[in-house]
């Protein structure tokens, strides 16, 4: 008997077949309306039309780790590109026998960015172990000490370049774009109208001329004999282009915070600064978590571009490879596995932005 | 003579804690107050009313500079509000305030909510600021709430931790903004006991509020307010009993 004992002279009845189990979600969910029924059994159709295709394409007549030769005669995919070649399109140029360096600065970057990712090791000692990571990482990229063979930036290629790129053009245009939005709030006119062109103007250009500039524009206006890193300045005009549409994310975000939070704040007598950081600025990043992470996510991608500035990121890797005659039909294969590497990273980041939207939410 | 009778006795000669003289403000060209004078002396409790946009929230917010004054004088507790922010900060440290809607933080826990204030302006160790935020939660009855978090509490419970937020400050003075009238009428009588218990240990209060009971029972002075001028100012029994102003005696036959 399942009827609950504190309601005995009350009859349970089951519901009607056709509104549970397998039945009644079909019914409920794929053949509700006509037109849905169509839509259902034309994309049934077209599944079938295309599924079984691609799998016998990917994982039946493929092969996965052989010389090119082997891929000329065969109907699948031709898988060998990837594990034949991915020691260049993961590290590019950097000098084949010290390819380790790199490994392991991405495996220290993976790391630091896993352990930050767990809000009980938001402390200061988180900031001490990220200090050491950057000074570890960057001895191991450039080298010329403990006998490690000097590598110069313009030889950083693959993913650790897209990497580095991304993730501290991320993190260093947080707190700026952050900033940014304050300073146009800000009752002082100067500061005001200095964020707001800035703002306005580098949304108005696209990265790609702000890369130009960084790269050939820019040394024109150094004195003779000084130059600046040509890495160095691609890292900045992705931070600085990416802070410009943080600053307007945020901006919305502080915009929606009630006047009466500022109130209560200002009654307690905190400070500007105070007011900022405990009160305001926790609930309005909180607001924007989803459209800056949006934000993240396309300076991510966008790190590609850098190739116009000749520098070899992941995806000019993986042409580079495709332009070796040996290997130049298998553009298709080469391109899906990159899309799956931006794809997981993309995931990565937006569920963790997830989560931690979940764990911030406090009632209400 | 009680303990509070005697501390109101003894205060009574002191200066004013509060000091307001001919008080002007403008929104825009709109003149909403109109030579505001007032002087509230330690211990007082006064309560101001008058119809809606009369300036009273104006008047009180004017107070702790959460709305500027453009002639005239106030002066909280020796300090005169100028534009000089770092008055402007001690002032508000020393003035409680409760708002209508609370406003409490509700990214904070109840218990942070309380401690922000003592532990940042009033630099108070972590621990100790704890130790006093739980002491007032249990006077306003609901120290069992404090880990949880604003939005989970009822709205008669988020007006008692906003009172027991100020109260954290150890104000000299408290300002209500009407705590009662977004509360449904089950949850008043909670929030009007809190205020009653303050009254009756000492706390200077001023009260805008509509609770005529409340102001029967605890004012010292009850002001009336219309068009931007204190129309109307007496002790509670001859402002109830004896109103002498037209529009004194309007107001009180619409709301009594
Ligand atoms: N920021 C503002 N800008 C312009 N006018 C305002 C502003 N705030 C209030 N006013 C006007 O000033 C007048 C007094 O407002 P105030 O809020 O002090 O009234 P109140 O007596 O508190 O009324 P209520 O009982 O409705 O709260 C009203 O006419 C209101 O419209
Ligand atoms: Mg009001």
């Amino acid at each position: 008997m399942n009827t609950p004992n504190t309601a005995p002279s009350r009859e349970y009845l089951k519901p009607p077949v056709t509104e549970v189990g397998v039945l009644g979600w079909l019914h409920g969910n794929l053949f509700n309306t006509w037109y849905n029924s169509v839509l259902t059994i034309l994309f049934a159709v077209l599944l079938w039309q295309v599924v079984p295709p691609f799998i016998s394409w990917a994982f039946i007549d493929s092969v996965w780790n052989t010389p090119s030769e082997a891929c000329r005669d065969i109907e699948g995919a031709c898988w060998s590109i990837i594990p034949q070649n991915i020691s260049f399109i993961i590290f590019g140029f950097f000098p084949d026998g010290a390819q380790w360096r790199p490994g392991s600065a991405m495996l220290i970057l993976l790391g630091l960015v896993f352990f930050s990712k767990n809000s009980n090791h938001w402390k200061k000692s988180l900031g001490i172990y990220w200090l050491i990571g950057i000074i570890v990482m960057g001895t191991l990229m450039y080298g010329g000490v403990f006998g490690m063979q000097v590598v110069e930036t313009a030889q950083w290629s693959g993913l650790p370049l897209t990497f580095m790129l991304s993730f501290f053009g991320m993190v260093a245009a947080y707190p700026l774009g952050v900033l940014l939005a304050l300073g146009r709030q800000s009752r002082m006119p100067a500061i005001k109208t200095l964020c707001v062109v800035y703002i306005e103007m580098i949304r108005g250009v696209p990265l790609i001329s702000l890369l130009f500039m960084s790269s050939i524009l820019f040394p024109l206006f150094l004195p003779e004999g000084i130059t600046i890193d040509k890495v160095l300045r691609a890292q900045v005009a992705i931070i600085l282009f990416t802070a410009a549409y943080i600053a307007e994310v945020v901006r919305g975000g502080l915009q929606a915070m009630p006047r009466g939070q500022f109130e209560a704040a200002d009654s307690l007598g905190l400070n500007y600064n105070q007011t900022m950081r405990l009160i305001i600025l926790p609930q309005a990043l909180k607001i924007v978590i989803p459209p800056s992470l949006g934000i993240l996510l396309s300076a991510f991608k966008d790190t590609s571009l850098v190739v116009i500035i000749a520098l070899y990121d992941v995806l000019k890797t993986t042409k580079v490879t495709l332009s070796n005659p040996k290997w130049t039909g298998y553009s298709t294969e080469a391109y899906i596995f990159l899309a799956v590497l931006y794809f997981i990273c993309c995931y990565a980041m937006s569920s963790y932005s997830r989560k931690l939207e979940k764990s911030l939410h406090t009632g209400r | 003579m009680n303990e509070t009778e005697k501390q109101t006795a003894e205060n009574a000669d002191r200066a004013p804690i509060i000091e307001v003289n001919s008080m002007h403000k403008w929104y825009g060209d709109f003149h909403v107050l109109s030579d505001i004078n007032l002087k509230v002396k330690l211990g007082e409790r006064i309560v101001i009313c008058g119809p809606s946009g009369s300036g009273k929230s104006t008047l009180i917010r004017c107070i702790n500079r959460l709305e500027e004054h453009q002639r005239g004088q106030i002066i909280v507790n020796g300090t005169e509000l100028t534009n000089d922010i770092k008055n402007i900060e001690k002032v508000r440290a020393e003035v409680g305030m409760v708002f209508q809607h609370f406003n409490l933080f509700p990214h904070l826990t109840i218990l942070e909510n309380l401690t922000l204030g003592p532990i940042w302006v009033r630099k108070t160790p972590k621990k100790d600021a704890e130790e006093m935020a739980m002491m007032y939660l249990e006077k306003v009855h609901i120290a069992e709430q404090a880990l949880k978090f604003p939005g989970q509490l009822s709205g008669g419970q988020q007006q008692r931790v906003a009172i027991a937020r100020s109260l954290c400050m150890k104000p000299e003075v408290m300002l209500f903004d009407e705590p009662t009238s977004a509360l449904d009428p089950e949850m008043i009588k909670e929030v009007l006991d809190v205020m009653i218990d303050l009254a009756e240990e000492g706390m200077t209060m001023l009260v805008v509020t509509h609770e005529m009971g409340f102001a029967k029972s605890v004012a010292d002075r009850v002001m009336f307010m219309d068009e931007g001028q204190v129309v109307e100012e007496n002790n509670p029994h001859d402002f109830f009993d004896n109103p002498q102003n037209e529009r004194t005696k309007l107001f009180l036959s619409q709301i009594l």
